[in-house]
């Protein structure tokens, strides 16, 4: 592999992992239990969906050709996505979308933290202005996670199911595969097992706060980063990408 | 004697152009009506939210997907201002909510309307939110202060709205057949709900006299449709579209467009509920509060508890 080629493939799962998770944050918009959340959940959609945008950009740049951002979003098929699994997993309800957000925050700012120092002065930027909103979106999952972990026995009781659920998605973070190291080696990438301490310790913390327990289990799933998804992913890209695929060509 | 004179001053006051604030005196039925009305809008702009919700996972590219998220945020942010208001008349958020639910309390009828293709996303902005602002401009200079400042605010995001929507339709109209097909069916479905905005003919709206006389209302229903079909037929042209009414006519004597009679009988039909999406957009919204009262019960126990938390520390 090439770093070209490792390097498209790191901008466009950067990009499908928020692209992929504003979608999810979106199905809430006017669905809210409470009109300030729903207007917050919107709000980070759209921070999420402004950073995809930047990254495929990128891509198309990188790739030299005359590719837009919405060819990457909306003509690939769920092998060529690269999202990890957490992201694309469902609402289902308040509990799991603000224990999948906060797993998901909690990484994103870490690696914004080292992105931002990348040799490669594109990604730097995109992960400095990223990095504003991902502060934001912490304390908002954070808030919301001692909210409901120390609220009443019902909101505790369905996110400590959220976390026994969604805590085998979070392995796949901190997973290096070919991609990662080609580029970490030239100084672009993140070392992302390095991350692992920091992220482990801060949501331990922070869980206890919450009075929520971390599972113990240590298995893991894996296969976004390379392609192979959840079933879900399909379904996403099925409704999102219909009008492209159904009309080809068309502006809109 | 006293009472008189009181009501007497308040109508001064209007009469003055000096705004009403919270803590003046008003007349009962000033406030009544207010409270329905601002309570009215702000249900509509929730439930409003529901048929372009719709298609944010099917919005055809990212930038698309992107303005609709955040039109759709700007209309859950009038709710809150809207209810704020109307906080400010006595009335709290919760109790105009049940009322919502309830059934008892409206919203605007054209939110019981499906919306089928994308171009339904545009036509929704330019006629929807056109008719709410040809509505909402007057409503700026309405005589209750925190109402007529909360519209202000609105109205420069709904006009943006309005903008936007056209602006969908016209690329759409460069772009296929399938394409210019979906906007003029879309046009088809939506003229006469969105002529419906504006309520009964005068001689049907037994309020507006009151309203007037308060300057809650600055004109009449049909004088703010007359206005909307006159800017928007020549947009319609603009747009290479036909609008569905074979009597609309430009009248020259008038100086404005003669047009057919709205299907009264199909307006009540929706307003009592019966239209093809009320039952649908009331579940939803219904499902939405039952849903999230866990979520509220939780905050409010954690708020409670971290105050405790906070005497305890401090005593
Ligand atoms: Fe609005
Ligand atoms: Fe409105
Ligand atoms: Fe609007």
């Amino acid at each position: 592999m090439t770093k070209q080629e490792a390097l498209l493939k790191y901008v466009l799962r950067l990009a499908d992992n928020v692209s992929i998770l504003g979608h999810r944050l979106g199905e809430w918009c006017g669905h809210g239990p409470v009109l300030e959340q729903d207007i917050a959940m919107t709000n980070i959609a759209l921070d999420c969906i402004g950073q995809a945008r930047n990254y495929y950009q990128y891509a198309s740049k990188i790739e030299g050709i005359d590719k837009t951002e919405d060819d990457y979003a909306y003509l690939r098929d769920p092998l060529d996505y690269y999202n990890l699994l957490i992201v694309e997993q469902p609402n289902k309800d308040f509990a799991y979308t603000i224990v999948r957000q906060y797993f998901f925050d909690v990484f994103h700012f870490l690696f914004l933290q080292k992105l931002s120092d990348s040799k490669d002065k594109q990604l730097a930027a995109i992960a400095e202005k990223a990095i504003k909103e991902v502060t934001y979106h912490c304390k908002w999952s954070g808030d919301w996670v001692l909210r409901l972990g120390d609220g009443t026995d019902t909101s505790h009781e369905k996110m400590q199911h959220a976390i026994d659920i969604l805590w085998t998605y979070t392995g796949e973070m901190f997973l290096m595969d070919e991609v990662d190291e080609i580029l970490l080696k030239e100084k672009i990438g993140v070392d992302l097992i390095g991350l692992r301490q920091e992220w482990l310790k801060i949501v331990s913390e922070h869980f206890k706060e919450a009075t929520l327990t971390l599972p113990e289990t240590t298995w893991s799933q894996k296969g976004g980063k390379q392609g192979y998804h959840s079933e879900h992913l399909g379904y996403i890209l099925a409704d999102m990408q219909y009008l492209p695929r159904t009309y080809p060509g068309s502006i809109w | 004697m006293k009472e008189t004179n009181i009501e007497d001053q308040f109508q001064a006051k209007i009469d003055a152009e000096i705004k009403i604030e919270p803590k003046d005196w008003m007349p009962d039925t000033y406030r009544k009506t207010l409270i329905r009305q601002i309570a009215q809008h702000a249900h509509s702009e929730i439930v409003g939210m529901l048929p372009e919700a719709n298609w944010i996972t099917r919005a055809p590219t990212l930038r698309r997907k992107a303005a609709l998220l955040a039109k759709i945020q700007d209309e859950g942010g009038h709710g809150l201002y809207l209810y704020s208001a109307v906080e400010t008349l006595g009335v709290e958020r919760d109790e105009l909510l049940d009322e919502l639910h309830s059934g008892k309390a409206k919203y605007s009828s054209i939110f019981n309307y499906p919306t089928l293709t994308w171009a339904d996303m545009g036509t929704i902005g330019w006629l929807v939110d056109g008719a709410a602002i040809m509505n909402q401009i007057p409503l700026c200079r309405c005589s209750y202060g925190p109402y007529s400042r909360a519209m202000i605010r609105i109205c420069k995001e709904e006009s943006f709205h309005q903008r936007q929507g056209y602006e969908l339709l016209l690329t759409m109209m460069k772009g296929t057949d399938a394409q210019k097909r979906m906007v003029q069916d879309a046009m088809n479905r939506w003229w006469w709900p969105a002529i419906s905005m504006f309520g009964p003919n005068d001689a049907d709206s037994p309020h507006t006299a009151q309203s007037m006389k308060w300057k809650i209302k600055r004109f009449t229903n049909d004088e703010l449709r007359q206005k909307f079909v006159d800017v928007t037929v020549e947009q319609a042209k603009i747009l290479g579209i036909t609008v569905p009414d074979p009597d609309l006519k430009w009248n020259e004597e008038r100086g404005h467009y003669d047009f057919g009679q709205i299907n009264w009988d199909e307006f009540w039909e929706v307003v009592k509920g019966d239209g093809p999406c009320n039952r649908e957009r009331l579940a939803a919204r219904k499902n939405a509060w039952d849903e999230g009262a866990w979520v509220r019960e939780a905050a409010s126990a954690y708020a409670d508890k971290k105050s405790k938390r906070q005497k305890t520390a401090a005593a």
